[in-house]
């Protein structure tokens, strides 16, 4: 009865004399935009400030203006900025890929009709609730040499695994890439899932009554559909597989002997372990120049928000 | 009445284009021992990838219990018979008692920060045009793109100013700020979905705006918020960094931190770092449980949308 009353008024309203309405906007937003200003934007600034610092809590006499030096460091004389940010490249590509695909295959099995649909949902998407930590616990109970997985094949007779796969440099990588995966997944499969039931049945339908085939169904009408929401998904992951530090941190701490430290580890490293907060805020100026210019980079060449639907 | 708007707002209206797809659920839903529909998979293709995938989910899952409820030395891959001793020792010795009681602080004081400035942020996104709108839009997608790692040391600077190192509020403060830009976006993208009309016919009735929004808004936000206020939630319960760098003092410390004392011990105790997981995971699980069906809701109406 509600939508009638409303219905029978216009919609002009009476206005209220308290708070006026032309200030309210801006009051409502105060708290967020004061909390943002204050602890996003004045540490960004900051940040391009200290860059442009000698600042090293254990050289405090060397401290001051230091122009650009802390620039030219990085791009010439410092090698394990370019190792760490090829791993970064590496472990960004690879994150994003896979579970992109596993993530559409999850979206398009649990999006089907069937029985048990309701639990396999919210079993197989659980691990999107577990924390970065958590999920190195995890892992490092399954990869342990001795009472891990990995002896209990080798028990059965199936491969011989002396050493834990986390301290080898061979196996690292893909280790650490598993146990992302194994909670990532479920994060794309959501997203992606929200969206697949938006899709209309009619065009299934049509396109069934046309005798398109199951194959032609999902690269003519889902994957289009998805467009958008694939697009800024894997970028949004992507920047966060970029940034994340949880898992690799507590999972390898970097090693074995530097393989697996990504760039913002190696900034954590040189800021809080180092105390040379000039220089890793440097290195923190570069990697989020480098993010934006990609970013921008994916937008333009995914047309992303283009009419292709 | 309105539970049952509530479920409606929930579920259907999240997906405007959704109506005219309903019709052909009641044809999809047959007995056993039908024909197929034309949309259906043979059910091998969805049973024999998902049961792999259910493996590779649950493995691990299993393999921490198994461990956090094993007696030592055991190599069985049956957690029979079952010991506490391993829960009792991580609780009483190594202070998850603390950690725990930290956690969840810092988890509900999130919660309930992030959920009052987004809903008051949100409202304003979604009923006003004023001037910096689009620019405090632009500043909440901005803001995605800020690594929350990179920004630790003018972080600790800051707190360090304010004298909140070593404060549980340092870390509510930050994990609220990270979690606003998403929680703003997703709770205007539900108050959108509230018909404006509704309130317009409360403050005809004479309601204020603040009542109008109390009393017809709100009970319709539901699931909006629940989903909102779990994600902070979950993400300051799980969040690792904020706690390890600003609190230094152990008896603040949070439940990740202590998990990650526990990776870090000499000596690796695997049924201690096991049951000290499964307390982590306990919590979160609950929550998730609890809002496992609005979860693709809450992302339908707010994230992808916009």
């Amino acid at each position: 009865m509600a939508q009638a009353a409303a219905v029978a008024t216009p919609p002009k309203v009476p206005r209220r004399r308290s708070a006026s309405p032309r200030r309210l906007p801006y009051l409502l937003i105060a708290p967020a935009g004061l909390l943002m200003l204050g602890f996003i934007a004045y540490p960004v600034v900051s940040v391009f400030y200290y860059s442009l610092q000698n600042y090293n809590v254990t050289k405090p006499w060397r401290n001051g203006f230091a122009g650009l030096d802390n620039f030219t460091r990085i791009f010439t004389e410092d090698d394990q900025f370019w190792t760490t940010l090829g791993f970064s490249a590496q472990w960004v590509v690879t994150q994003v890929a896979l579970q992109l695909t596993l993530g559409l295959a999850l979206a398009l099995i649990v999006n089907q009709t069937f029985i048990g649909r309701g639990i396999s949902r919210a079993m197989v998407f659980s691990p999107w609730a577990v924390s970065g930590v958590l999920t190195s616990t995890i892992w490092i109970l399954l990869y342990n040499s001795s009472t891990g997985f990995s002896r209990y094949l080798a028990d059965a007779g199936i491969g011989d695994y002396g050493t834990s796969v986390l301290s080898d440099t061979g196996t690292v990588f893909w280790a650490a890439t598993v146990a992302e995966l194994w909670r990532g997944v479920p994060f794309f499969a959501i997203l992606i899932l929200a969206d697949l039931q938006s899709v209309s049945k009619e065009l299934y339908e049509a396109a069934s009554v046309d005798g398109a085939g199951r194959l032609r169904q999902f690269f003519h009408i889902t994957l289009p559909h998805l467009r958008d929401a694939i697009i800024l998904a894997t970028l949004l992951r992507g920047v966060w597989e970029f940034n994340n530090v949880d898992l690799l941190y507590t999972l390898t701490g970097g090693g074995p002997a530097g393989e697996t430290t990504t760039l913002p580890l190696y900034v954590a490293n040189t800021g809080i372990e180092g105390h040379d907060f000039g220089y890793a805020s440097a290195l923190t100026t570069v990697a989020f120049v480098i993010l934006l210019f990609c970013s921008i980079v994916y937008l333009r060449l995914s047309k992303f928000g283009g009419d292709h639907k | 009445m309105t539970a049952a708007l509530a479920e409606k707002n929930g579920t259907d209206s999240a997906h405007p284009p959704a109506p005219s797809s309903r019709p052909p659920t009641a044809h999809r839903r047959r007995k056993p021992g039908r024909e197929r529909a034309f949309d259906e998979v043979p059910r091998w293709q969805i049973y024999v990838p998902l049961g792999i995938y259910l493996v590779f989910t649950l493995i691990p899952f299993y393999w921490m219990l198994l461990f956090a409820v094993r007696p030592a030395g055991s190599t069985s891959l049956v957690p029979w018979p079952m010991t506490g001793e391993h829960f009792s020792k991580v609780w009483n010795e190594r202070s998850f008692a603390v950690f725990f009681q930290n956690s969840m602080i810092v988890g509900v004081c999130t919660l309930i920060t992030t959920t009052l400035v987004a809903l008051a942020g949100g409202y304003a996104l979604a009923r006003f045009n004023f001037k910096i709108k689009n620019a405090f839009m632009l500043a909440l997608l901005c803001s995605q793109f800020i690594p929350g790692a990179l920004m630790l040391v003018p972080l600790f600077e800051i707190f360090k100013n304010l004298r909140m190192i070593n404060s549980l509020g340092s870390v509510v403060i930050a994990e609220t700020v990270f979690q606003l830009p998403l929680s703003i976006i997703l709770i205007s993208g539900f108050i959108k979905n509230v018909p404006v009309s509704l309130e317009e016919a409360a403050w005809v009735d004479g309601c204020s705006r603040l009542r109008a929004f109390c009393a017809v808004v709100l009970p319709l936000l539901r699931p909006g918020l629940i989903a909102v206020g779990s994600f902070a939630f979950v993400h300051s319960w799980n969040h690792f960094l904020f706690a390890l760098m600003f609190l230094s003092e152990q008896d603040k410390q949070t439940i990740p931190v202590g998990l990650n004392t526990l990776i870090g011990a000499d000596s690796v105790d695997l049924g201690a770092l096991a049951a000290g997981g499964v307390i982590a995971a306990v919590p979160v699980v609950i929550v998730f449980a609890f809002i496992q069906k609005w979860l693709i809701t809450g992302f339908s109406a707010g994230a992808v949308k916009g």
